[in-house]
């Protein structure tokens, strides 16, 4: 019975927001505030794995969202979209719909081949070398995409909406909202599932010593490289989201450091290595910013002074590096499915 | 590129590079003595520049009328003041947000957060309290323009690189003849050993952001008075590079804040000019910022400890 | 053709000479204790032989295979594991969780798998959460077992490290002063401990010790070392009456406690 209970609270909530936004019983502002939701928690998850559970500081999570925004939305609206540039659509907008989370994944797969390239030399040393590279990298990026004038250079990309009108014209159904659905819970799928492997928890010793790591046995450098992959794809299939959104504009603006704060924010708020938290706080932080919105410049006042303070209060985050299970144990009733499966080794 | 254009970028290049020098400072002594990426640094040396800004203009305005203060005065009060209030802010920084976060034992990316919400927060209070509108920076000294064998430069121009050449010796010098500067040094050679040595860590932690603030701030004034123009996020993109700059020198080496900053400002204005060259024009100015990270990145990546840092063998 | 044989072992740190001209030869089931004074280059041999460090000269050969260039991860595959001289246990993680990462080379399934958590997964995962369990039960330490690292007392800490080098399934056990900070009482556990566990694990051990009763009470043969140089090897009796080996340690009480 147990194992059922997880299965069907997703399902209610994807009926809900899906269902909810499909009838419009949401208007087009909450909607985008549930999509702004999902896409925050593809990325809070996505960055713990390296600067929570592997103890690493990555500051240019905005540039990985930023090659599976640009790689994905050039793909669609050249295979779907009438545009100036690429002209007709190779495809028939029916191909979209199956097409478009193919297409995600392109986006995701070309921003962990980014993060390969940082990757490599990045991991060589330890401290906070990998800062320094990502934060140069988030400038690269955002740089290049300037520079290519192809792609709309600094003014940026349009075409996304005509993408997806074409896909609702095929099928009306909240589609972005419904891959935005399916891609939060893969992330959150991924992490987990991959964090509570002994192969995963080698990130986790990575972060308590490092040298102790490889000395038993672990292969730190490859491990490093695969997480730090898997967060930046992660981050591209955030971006590829992000670029399909109710805009149906990106620029290189979009992508810069203070995106990539924002981002660091919200897993530091939940607590290092705390997937729980990170969805808690991606959740907490974008409806705290839709919530101070009238307060125009002076949200960015507000906003870091409330952090710092509860910095003070509580200075590893929401959750700590526990998860919401470990604090509530009832709840193991719903999310702790998975480990009734050890319960056989134990004895 | 004839010999005068040269000189005339390779000036230019001294005095950007000026800039980022003097705010690598302040990110490798902090980090040097913390082990903290002070990422409000930035928004230091736009603190800097508007507290300079708003006390000349405060000064010029008496002195314009009755009082008639001499210009070296006011610039001289004005850095001196601007000094002091900003390490005042860098100070209160320290003191209220880091250091309870510290004592509380909280991870060390916990700080390096903080860090960055102060810099949020230092900018769009400005930006709230002030408006977006720039700010026109006063003339505080007479701007002479002299040519010498074709290559025009500012009086300004050489007091920015010649106060900044004095302020790097003298912090030099302070740091390897005065107890304070040793002990700054050595806490940045062994983290453990030396605050047991009865060397009182906070004075010295609050000794580094006195400085590296004021020098920050020394920078902000220059700035403002080269450029002329303010503006809330001033700050941002120059610490960030300027932070990077200190990297690549070697963080924690002040040697390597220095170099690291100036060869930033070579690259950065050499690119710019060769631009204007015949056959590179496809080179174009917006790439300025491409290649001074790409080019750091490939130091790095070739030294990752950067041109000064040495290689400390972890212990097992 | 001997298990462990070292040859010409010598490092450099910069210009300063750590180690010089080390050799050694160890069986399966040999237990040889390293001794010599503070800084002498014990814990350096140690971190060359396990590819912490890389020596600058000689050959470290493994059942003949030439071990000096591997890193760490794959030389401790290869069979040598080891414990520190200061507690390094991954402190915010369970116990169960110290000794199950370190089986990480005998991970068959891939990254798929570790995402998916197929049958594969199970069955592997379970298996090494069994011989987990009987690993800290050996070490009575299975009630322990979801207890952070950091929240156990000393010298279980201790026993938890043993037990994590001992998960690798290592041939070669170097065991790094395993009895620093114990009492006496403690200390004869931990003799008869690990002259048990060279028998149930059928194991080589190489210990340091600054204990002389330890290292002259189990090992079978003693090498010493003095300013990185071997200055005797022999059994406990012959190391005893040594006189290199008396002034090299003169002054040190150690001796004659022993």
């Amino acid at each position: 019975m147990k194992k059922y209970y997880l299965p069907l609270l997703i399902l209610v909530l994807f009926v809900g927001i899906v269902g909810g936004s499909w009838l419009h019983v949401f208007n087009e502002y909450w909607q985008l505030v549930i999509l702004f939701m999902g896409i925050n928690i593809v990325l809070t998850v996505s960055l713990n794995l390296i600067n929570g559970f592997m103890g690493e500081f990555s500051c240019g999570h905005a540039g990985f969202m930023a090659v599976g925004a640009y790689v994905s939305s050039i793909l669609t609206v050249w295979l779907f979209a009438d545009d100036k540039i690429f002209g007709p659509p190779v495809l028939p907008a029916s191909w979209a719909i199956p097409l478009f989370p193919v297409i995600l994944i392109i986006g995701a797969i070309a921003a962990s081949l980014a993060g390969l390239l940082v990757a490599i030399p990045s991991f060589r040393t330890r401290g906070d070398y990998l800062a320094i590279i990502t934060l140069a990298v988030n400038y690269i990026v955002k740089s290049a995409i300037e520079n290519m004038e192809v792609i709309g250079g600094p003014r940026g990309f349009v075409g996304m909406k005509r993408v997806m009108n074409n896909m609702a014209a095929v099928f009306d159904a909240p589609w972005l909202l419904i891959w935005t659905f399916i891609g939060m819970l893969a992330t959150i799928f991924i992490i987990r599932n991959f964090m509570s492997s002994t192969f995963g928890k080698g990130i986790e010793a990575i972060r308590e010593d490092e040298i102790a790591a490889e000395l038993m046995s672990v292969n730190t450098r490859r491990l490093k490289v695969i997480a730090f992959m898997l967060s930046c794809g992660l981050a591209g299939l955030a971006g590829g989201l992000f670029a399909h959104g109710p805009g149906g504009y990106i620029n290189p603006g979009t992508f810069t450091i203070l995106k990539s704060t924002e981002v660091m924010v919200m897993v530091y708020l939940g607590g290092m290595g705390s997937i729980s938290g990170s969805i808690i706080s991606a959740i907490g932080f974008t409806l705290l910013l839709e919530l101070l919105r009238p307060l125009g410049t002076y949200k960015w006042v507000v906003i870091p002074l409330l952090l710092v303070v509860m910095m003070l209060f509580r200075p590893s985050g929401i959750l700590g590096n526990k998860e919401l299970t470990d604090v509530f144990p009832k709840l193991r009733a719903i999310f702790g499915a998975e480990e009734e499966n050890y319960a056989h080794a134990a004895n | 590129m004839g010999l005068d254009i040269f000189l005339q970028h390779f000036l230019n290049a001294l005095q950007w590079g000026s800039f980022y020098a003097l705010i690598a400072l302040g990110y490798t002594m902090v980090y040097g003595v913390l082990l903290l990426i002070n990422f409000a640094h930035g928004d230091i040396f736009m603190v800097g520049a508007y507290i300079g800004f708003f006390i000349a203009t405060f000064l010029l305005g008496i002195g314009g009328n009755s009082f008639a203060i001499p210009s070296w005065l006011i610039l001289t009060l004005t850095i001196l003041g601007s000094m002091v209030l900003t390490s005042g802010v860098g100070l209160t920084i320290e003191r209220v947000a880091y250091r309870p976060l510290r004592e509380r034992g909280a991870n060390r990316l916990y700080v390096v957060i903080t860090a960055l919400m102060i810099g949020l927060f230092l900018e769009y209070l400005n930006l709230s309290l002030l408006g977006a509108a720039d700010r026109g920076f006063p003339e505080l000294i007479q701007t002479d323009v002299y040519t010498v064998g074709g290559v025009s430069f500012t009086n300004v121009k050489l007091i920015v690189i010649g106060l900044s050449v004095i302020v790097m010796v003298a912090l030099e010098v302070f740091l390897r003849r005065t107890k304070i500067g040793m002990a700054m040094r050595a806490i940045s050679y062994d983290k453990v050993a030396v605050p047991l040595m009865g060397v009182p860590m906070n004075a010295i932690i609050a000794a580094t952001f006195v400085i590296g603030s004021s020098l920050a701030a020394l920078a902000g004034i220059m700035y403002g008075s080269a450029y002329h123009v303010l503006s809330f996020d001033m700050g941002i993109l120059i610490g960030w590079k300027a932070f990077i700059a200190a990297v690549v020198g070697g963080i924690g080496e002040v040697r390597g804040a220095m170099v690291g900053g100036f060869l930033l400002g070579f690259i950065e204005i050499f690119v710019v000019a060769l631009g204007q060259v015949p056959g590179f024009e496809w080179l174009s100015s917006t790439y300025r910022d491409l290649v001074a990270f790409t080019v750091l990145l490939v130091i790095l990546t070739v030294k990752p400890t950067g041109l000064f840092g040495v290689a400390r063998r972890q212990k097992v | 053709m001997p298990m462990l044989q070292i040859k010409h072992l010598t490092h450099y740190f910069g210009g300063l000479r750590a180690v010089y001209d080390f050799n050694l030869e160890m069986e399966q089931g040999d237990l040889v204790g390293l001794i010599g004074p503070n800084g002498a280059g014990k814990t350096t041999i140690f971190n060359l032989v396990t590819g912490a460090y890389r020596p600058t000269e000689g050959e470290v050969l493994l059942d003949g295979e030439n071990l000096v260039g591997m890193r760490p991860h794959e030389i401790t595959t290869r069979g040598i594991a080891r414990t520190f001289q200061t507690i390094r246990l991954w402190n915010e993680l369970s116990v169960l969780d110290n000794i199950c990462i370190a089986r990480a080379s005998r991970i068959q399934y891939g990254l798929v798998d570790s995402i998916l958590h197929g049958k594969r997964y199970w069955d592997e995962e379970r298996q090494i959460k069994r011989r987990a369990f009987d690993l800290l039960a050996m070490f009575g330490l299975d009630k322990e077992a979801h207890e952070a690292a950091k929240n156990l007392p000393y010298g279980e800490q201790r026993k938890v490290e043993i037990a994590r080098a001992l998960a690798t399934e290592p041939r070669l056990l170097l065991l790094d002063e395993p009895a620093a900070g114990m009492n006496p009482g403690e200390i004869s556990d931990l003799m008869e401990f690990i002259q048990q566990i060279r028998r149930d694990f059928n194991l080589a051990i190489w210990i340091i010790e600054h204990q002389m009763r330890v290292i002259m009470n189990i090992c079978e043969r003693i090498k010493v070392v003095d300013f990185g140089e071997t200055i005797a090897y022999g059994t406990p009796e012959e190391i005893r009456n040594n006189p290199r080996v008396i002034e090299a340690y003169l002054g040190e009480e150690a001796f004659d406690a022993a």
